[in-house]
């Protein structure tokens, strides 16, 4: 497939020098590299200024709640096994309000790829603290500096065992469209947060701010091995680790609840169910 | 030889109270009569008082009554919690002995139930003893007895099945010699009505029949029979049930399976409906079907777990923000739930829109025998739904004369599909255009509501015009069809659908009454209100209860009588509370 294939003809609602210009090209980048038609995918998002990538991406799309993407996305996928399911979110809908379906989910294991563009910021209502802003950063609501402990999004999937852990850039457009690219193809829960400057917002994590620090993990680096993962997945301050942290094989919701056996439950002719057989139960 | 009687197992929880009652149920329903089981139990796992209370007749019967006639009380507190409720004539039996009772009060009998169930195997077999008492002192065979044990146990060993049928037997035997009394003999015959369902298990069966294959809900006392029903036929049926991690979740994930293309469901009780609401408004906003079963309790907040009330009306009719289409049902019976469940998702499909079953502890928990239902009736209808298309310009909002737009499935055609939450144009992508909203909005609200306005239920009206005309939503269809055939000069109006109201119906019904008067399980009259609202009639009265416990029809029927006397002498509106 090409770029183009990819277009949609809805206009961008980013301010100019977003960090989400970058993250869409780098999804258009790997699925024109996938070979999948845009039918073949479905979006999903929750709100706030990432969610609004679906919008600007040509393919099936479902832009729900705020921090709801990842229920809805779970069900899509889980009744029509067919689709490749990419689910856009932000550090605020996908670590602050949906919470608990990013537990949850990377603990049901439906396969499919989450990609949090992590501005550590509330851009969309005007610069308030992210579960993820720097400690001591200075807000409107956060006068005196951030006081709460930022939430670590790496940390925590690993300790759930999630099966693909990966951070990108919004700045290394080939590197993140690689990470995506290998997000799709691991099959079960894909996270990747990726780093991306609000430019209208957060004054602290600049472009610059993220260059100085961040380095790509050297190619002899082993994402299977946990213990190496957990250190770097804990890796914040001087030095931000970009590629896949860990990677493990294990069942995805598919496989175990017997999914993948089945044909898509969309596909299920419901026009005659007999449910004389089940009445005879309670007879 | 009577025509029918009141009985009740009281113990604590883990006793087997249950298994006992749906035993007996099953029982009197095999041996020819008809039956009629409310279950009143706390939200605790073990201890504490709880009853199965089964009337059993010689007719169909829709309601419970005041008293029993034979009490078997399995533990001490239990007799404390249940000598009241012991009818005249009546026989409460108890192990004296084991509990310490010295003093035996009139009709009160002491049967050894405890060393009976040793005998058998262990305390344990306490409550298949007592199986045994009810069975002689009703004056049936064991035979019957046993057929019903062995299907209760029948996923068990061999050892708990004998120890269980040893126990009945040895209940059997010992009331047979001593206190078998032909006074509890009700007649009966063979009947149509075989089916032993409970409002819960209707709705999910009909779920099932209708074609649901998506199940999601966190699980909450009294919904979560439906899911267990569902889960019980999920791999016969192919159908996923998937436990969310919590209500919000639930109702997003059933929204999400809906636009993927299935038919989706969820459940649960006013607080996890209170967490659904933003999905609700989600469902409105992206025209997607979603049906939702809420299974009232009372509250607010955590309330009474696992008792029962009809206090979320008018929060089913109002969840949600901003202003959009829905359809509300109310069914008032097992049979009822079983083909509205089947009639929500057409209605779901046809308008794009989120169906909101209101149901109640009562109605999900009590069991009566019931005529299998007819497979033909409420034949699925799926609506604009297209499973493959080629017209690209399809667009999934698209402007209509009824409102509604094709729907496409994600993943199926060459036609992309679109939901969203943002105000959006015909394509699907955000807008913020004026002239867009309100073509957006009147297709949601205005276009919609039309539609379902032309195919309301017909609300249940049996002597339109009466003297005295009562009115009631959901759990009290039973209730209303018993005392009105108690009740002189009395009619009344029942609503299994209460969204879009049937104003019309309402009229006819009530045209020439002289007393109007609502029957409630709530504190405030909320059907009043509607009634009224919807109708300028204003109801003379209303018949109120909300301690938690459906109405019986032994007090409904002095409610009323009282009401009258009570009306006579206020100006005001006068509240007849239980």
């Amino acid at each position: 497939m090409d770029i183009k294939d990819f277009n949609s003809d809805d206009p961008p609602a980013w301010c100019p020098g977003c960090g989400n210009f970058g993250i869409q090209g780098s999804i258009k980048l790997a699925l024109s590299k996938l070979g999948k038609k845009p039918q073949e995918y479905l979006f999903v998002s929750g709100i706030g200024q990432a969610a609004k990538l679906p919008h600007y991406i040509r393919a099936n799309f479902f832009n729900g709640l705020h921090g709801r993407a990842l229920p809805a996305a779970a069900a899509a996928k889980i009744v029509n096994n067919d689709l490749t399911v990419v689910i856009t979110t932000g550090d605020g809908d996908c670590y602050g309000e949906g919470g608990n379906h990013f537990i949850h989910n990377i603990r049901r294991n439906v396969d499919m790829t989450v990609i949090v563009h992590d501005n550590q910021i509330y851009g969309l209502t005007k610069g308030q603290a992210s579960p993820t802003s720097e400690p001591d950063m200075k807000t409107k609501i956060q006068p005196n500096g951030v006081i709460l402990s930022p939430f670590r999004p790496l940390e925590t999937a690993l300790a759930l065992d999630c099966g693909f852990v990966a951070r990108g850039s919004a700045a290394e457009k080939e590197h993140l469209a690689e990470l995506i690219l290998a997000g799709i193809n691991h099959k079960g829960f894909s996270l990747i947060d990726v780093l991306q400057p609000c430019v209208s917002f957060n004054k602290l994590n600049t472009y610059e701010w993220y260059a100085k620090r961040c380095y790509k993990l050297p190619g002899d680096y082993n994402p299977a091995d946990k213990t190496t993962a957990q250190t770097k997945a804990a890796e914040w301050g001087d030095r931000i680790p970009l590629g896949i942290i860990y990677k493990s094989e294990k069942p995805s919701y598919g496989e175990l609840s017997g999914l993948d056996k089945m044909k898509p439950l969309v596909d299920y002719d419901i026009s005659h169910i007999d449910i004389a057989p089940a009445f005879k139960d309670f007879y | 030889m009577r025509s029918e009687i009141s009985i009740r197992i009281a113990g604590e929880a883990g006793q087997g109270i249950i298994a006992v009652g749906t035993m007996l149920c099953r029982l009197y329903k095999d041996t020819g009569r008809h039956i009629f089981a409310i279950q009143d139990y706390m939200s605790r796992i073990r201890g504490g008082s709880n009853f199965f209370q089964i009337r059993v007749a010689d007719k169909p019967i829709f309601s419970p009554r005041d008293k029993a006639d034979i009490i078997i009380a399995l533990d001490k507190e239990a007799v404390a919690a249940n000598k009241g409720s012991l009818a005249g004539g009546g026989l409460l039996i108890m192990d004296a002995e084991k509990y310490g009772i010295k003093n035996l009060e009139k009709g009160w009998l002491s049967a050894p139930i405890y060393s009976l169930a040793l005998e058998a195997g262990g305390p344990i077999y306490a409550n298949s003893v007592a199986l045994g008492i009810f069975t002689a002192i009703t004056c049936e065979g064991p035979e019957a007895a046993y057929k019903v044990s062995n299907k209760e146990f029948s996923g068990k060993s061999s050892e708990i099945i004998e120890n269980n049928k040893l126990a009945v037997r040895k209940g059997f035997d010992y009331a047979a010699g001593r206190i078998k009394d032909c006074a509890f003999l009700i007649t009966g015959a063979p009947h149509e009505r075989a089916c032993l369902l409970a409002g819960n298990e209707a709705l999910a069966l009909g779920a099932i029949a209708a074609g649901c294959k998506f199940y999601t809900a966190y699980p909450m006392s009294p919904s979560t029979g439906i899911m267990n029903t569902m889960a019980d036929y999920a791999a016969k049926y192919g159908i996923i049930v998937e436990q969310a991690e919590d209500e919000i979740a639930a109702i997003n994930m059933a929204v999400g399976a809906g636009f993927a293309g299935v038919r989706a469901m969820t459940g649960t009780s006013g607080g996890g409906f209170a967490l659904m609401c933003e999905g609700l408004s989600l469902a409105a906003m992206t025209e997607t079907p979603v049906v939702i079963a809420l299974v009232m309790r009372p509250g607010p907040a955590t309330g009474f777990p696992t008792r029962t009330e009809q206090g979320d009306l008018e929060f089913a009719l109002h969840a949600g923000h901003g202003e959009f289409a829905r359809a509300v049902y109310s069914p008032g019976s097992p049979e009822e739930a079983f083909l509205i469940a089947k009639r929500a998702f057409n209605t779901a499909e046809r308008f794009q829109l989120p169906v909101i079953i209101l149901s109640d502890q009562y109605l999900a928990e009590s069991y009566m025998n019931i005529c299998p239902p007819n497979p033909s009736v409420e034949p699925q209808d799926r609506g604009r739904l297209f499973k493959t298309g080629s017209d690209p310009d399809t667009h999934r909002y698209a402007y209509t004369d009824d409102g509604i737009s094709p729907r496409v499935l994600p993943g199926r055609s060459n036609i992309l599909a679109a939901a969203d939450s943002d105000e959006h144009g015909p394509e699907g992508h955000i807008t913020e255009l004026a002239d867009v909203r309100v073509r957006m909005t009147d297709k949601r609200l205005h276009l919609k509501m039309a539609g379902l306005s032309k195919e309301i239920l017909p609300p249940t009206v049996v002597n339109p015009g009466a003297a005295t005309m009562l009115c009631g939503f959901g759990s009290t269809l039973g209730l209303l069809k018993e005392v009105c055939a108690a009740a002189k000069n009395a009619g009344f109006i029942h609503y299994s659908q209460v969204w879009p109201f049937p104003a019309g119906a309402t009229y006819a019904a009530l045209k020439g009454t002289g007393r109007v008067i609502t029957v409630e399980n709530n504190a405030s009259g909320q059907l009043a209100r509607l009634i009224k609202r919807e109708t300028s009639i204003t109801p003379d009265g209303s018949i109120l209860k909300y301690d938690g416990r459906p109405f019986t029809l032994d007090e409904t029927l002095s409610a009323l009588a009282n009401f009258y006397s009570a009306s006579k002498s206020k100006d005001t509106n006068p509240i007849a509370q239980l």
